[in-house]
């Protein structure tokens, strides 16, 4: 075959490929795929799946602290489905990873190198157990948004893990949800507690959702995402949506939104709102955030004192 | 044993207290280790199992306090949060920390260890509820059957980890071999059923330690010589009997972080 044929076929396959994503087919693991396409999804799925288990970090603070046996209860098994989705997720990218060679080990590295981001939102500290309601409340409740958005993602192993992952975070923002009223109609001393854990994660749910448009911090991989039907809103569009969502609910519970400028534009149809420090936000996802090297020194810590433990188990396997 | 039931009748109220104390300090303890190594453990389907574990344990603890609270001895969340190391029973195995290090900052916890302690403990709570399934107060008879399904995974688990370690590296094997000796030095009071014992048997809430003891040192046995080893000395007289409130300084600083939240208000709903 001739590199001219070959250049072709590789033509058609893309355009066969666009236009089964276009007519809402999935693609599976196996199938012919862009490059553009299988390192978008590999950055996408791997970012989300070590996001899941460094995110369990922040609250697992709390689970032995949670004050009461019922609360204890539920932060584990909170946590543990999160260890879970994880476990999901790094399966979905380690197929994906295959052709290179490529496995989870080498996603453990690339995520203490740097290489591999885990989640802005999980760089930020847990201080008190009010913020671990807030975490499983609003965190969650954002995350529930940004993974509706891809839940008929074109990939389909991805597609159906969101399915089961977007079904268990409702039970979870429920979870949350239960431990912010109960402060919300508690003593003054509680209600302060959760007043100041939303102010100290307001900026850090505004930036969840990414920044408007790449000139904010020179990249973004929300274009590509879109051209390939892996989510179909913008990160703008999702962050108007949380607003929807949850403002009157906070609103309900008596508590202030910690931005005065905060308001929804009739006209626009818009929530206006200060932006975040966006300065702030490319600290944070370069690990400079304020616990970045804090959880990963956890995980790389136990990495290293565990390596035995994996070496025992491959000697066992051989 | 008797086939008897009895009731909490005042006569033999302090029996069943005394020994539900032992199980709730037990596994409030245990599960607390155990949710420590959260998102430390050697590989993510490990956590996954694992947090799972902790969890049921955390149940069978809410479910004795719970006997505990219908036996008129206080609020279930204020027995497991509020009562000081001088007034828990649990046995000294399950207090002692994970390994150096606290689990917020840099732990360097010892995944051997895990396995040996939990492991032996398991065969020894197995035991325990086996002979409970048989006890002469129903609720406690009831919460024993209900504990033991869970039981079967845990038992499994435990065991698979303790065989694949020692039969594998050198390092892993001396590795164990090391935790093995630790948790040993500590098992003394595993089965101790403290200055009560002889109420709590007599009145057939379960067997008697030495005979729980025995099972355990049978059962072990046929693990440890499916794998070329012999199993270790039990400690005759342990060095602490936790049953008897005897305590090391670790549990003082677990019961503070397990009940940080609910002391800044013992009145609140949290």
């Amino acid at each position: 075959m001739s590199v001219l044929e070959k250049e072709l076929n590789e033509h058609e396959k893309l355009e066969q490929f666009i236009a089964r994503i276009e007519a809402g087919d999935k693609i599976e693991a196996d199938d012919w795929m862009p490059e553009e396409y299988r390192m978008a999804l590999i950055k996408l799925i791997s970012m989300h799946g070590i996001s899941e288990i460094m995110g369990a970090l922040p609250e697992k603070e709390w689970v032995p602290k949670a004050p009461s046996l019922r609360r204890k209860l539920g932060i584990m098994a909170k946590v543990q489905d999160e260890m879970g989705h994880g476990q999901l997720l790094l399966r979905v990218a380690e197929d994906l990873l295959k052709p290179y060679g490529k496995d989870r080990g080498d996603l453990m590295m690339d995520l203490f190198s740097g290489k591999l981001k885990f989640h802005n939102v999980f760089h930020m500290p847990a201080k008190t157990w009010a913020d671990a309601g807030v975490i499983g409340w609003l965190v969650d409740g954002a995350a529930i948004i940004t993974q509706t958005n891809m839940l008929n993602s074109s990939y389909g192993p991805y597609s159906r893990a969101l399915h089961r992952i977007c079904a268990e975070e409702v039970f979870h923002a429920h979870h949350g949800e239960s431990i912010i009223m109960a402060l919300a109609e508690g003593t003054e001393e509680q209600r302060n507690m959760l007043q100041e854990s939303l102010n100290g994660w307001w900026e850090a749910l505004l930036m969840f959702f990414g920044p408007a448009s790449s000139t904010t911090t020179g990249s973004s991989k929300q274009d590509v995402t879109i051209k390939y039907k892996i989510r179909t809103s913008t990160n703008e569009e999702l962050r108007q949506s949380f607003f929807t969502k949850y403002i009157p609910r906070i609103q309900s519970l008596g508590l202030t939104i910690p931005d005065p400028t905060f308001r929804f534009d009739e006209e626009q149809q818009l929530w206006i709102y200060q932006q975040p420090d966006w300065t702030k936000f490319k600290q944070i996802i370069t690990n400079n955030g304020p616990r970045s090297q804090a959880r990963l020194n956890l995980r790389r810590v136990s990495y290293e004192t565990n390596a035995w433990v994996r070496d025992a188990l491959s000697a066992v396997s051989n | 044993m008797t086939e008897q039931k009895i009731t909490a009748a005042p006569e033999n109220k302090d029996a069943i207290v005394s020994l539900l104390f032992q199980l709730a300090d037990d596994d409030f303890l245990y599960s607390f280790r155990g949710s420590e190594w959260l998102g430390l453990a050697p590989h993510i389907e490990e956590d996954v199992a694992s947090s799972s574990i902790s969890q049921d344990s955390m149940g069978h603890a809410a479910m004795y306090y719970q006997l505990l609270e219908e036996l008129g001895l206080g609020n279930a969340d204020a027995l497991a949060h509020l009562r000081p190391a001088n007034k828990r029973k649990n046995c000294t195995l399950v207090e002692r920390p994970n390994g150096e290090g606290c689990y917020m900052e840099v732990p360097k916890y010892d995944w051997a260890y895990a396995v040996v302690r939990n492991y032996f403990y398991t065969v020894a709570k197995k035991i325990k509820i086996e002979s409970l399934k048989n006890c002469s107060y129903d609720p406690l008879a009831q919460v024993a059957v209900k504990v033991n399904i869970e039981l079967y995974y845990h038992l499994l688990h435990w065991k698979t980890w303790f065989v694949q370690l020692l039969s594998s590296t050198e390092e892993a094997k001396q590795r164990m071999q090391g935790a093995i000796d630790q948790v040993m030095k500590d098992f003394g009071d595993v089965f101790s059923l403290g200055t009560d014992g002889e109420n709590i048997v007599g009145l057939g809430l379960i067997e008697d330690e030495n005979v729980l003891l025995q099972r355990w040192i049978d059962q072990m046995q046929t693990v440890f010589e499916s794998i070329n080893l012999s199993i270790p000395d039990i400690p005759s007289a342990p060095a602490l009997n936790g049953r008897n409130f005897e305590h090391t300084e670790d549990l003082d600083s677990a019961i503070a972080t397990l009940s940080e939240v609910y002391r800044l208000d013992t009145a609140a709903a949290w």
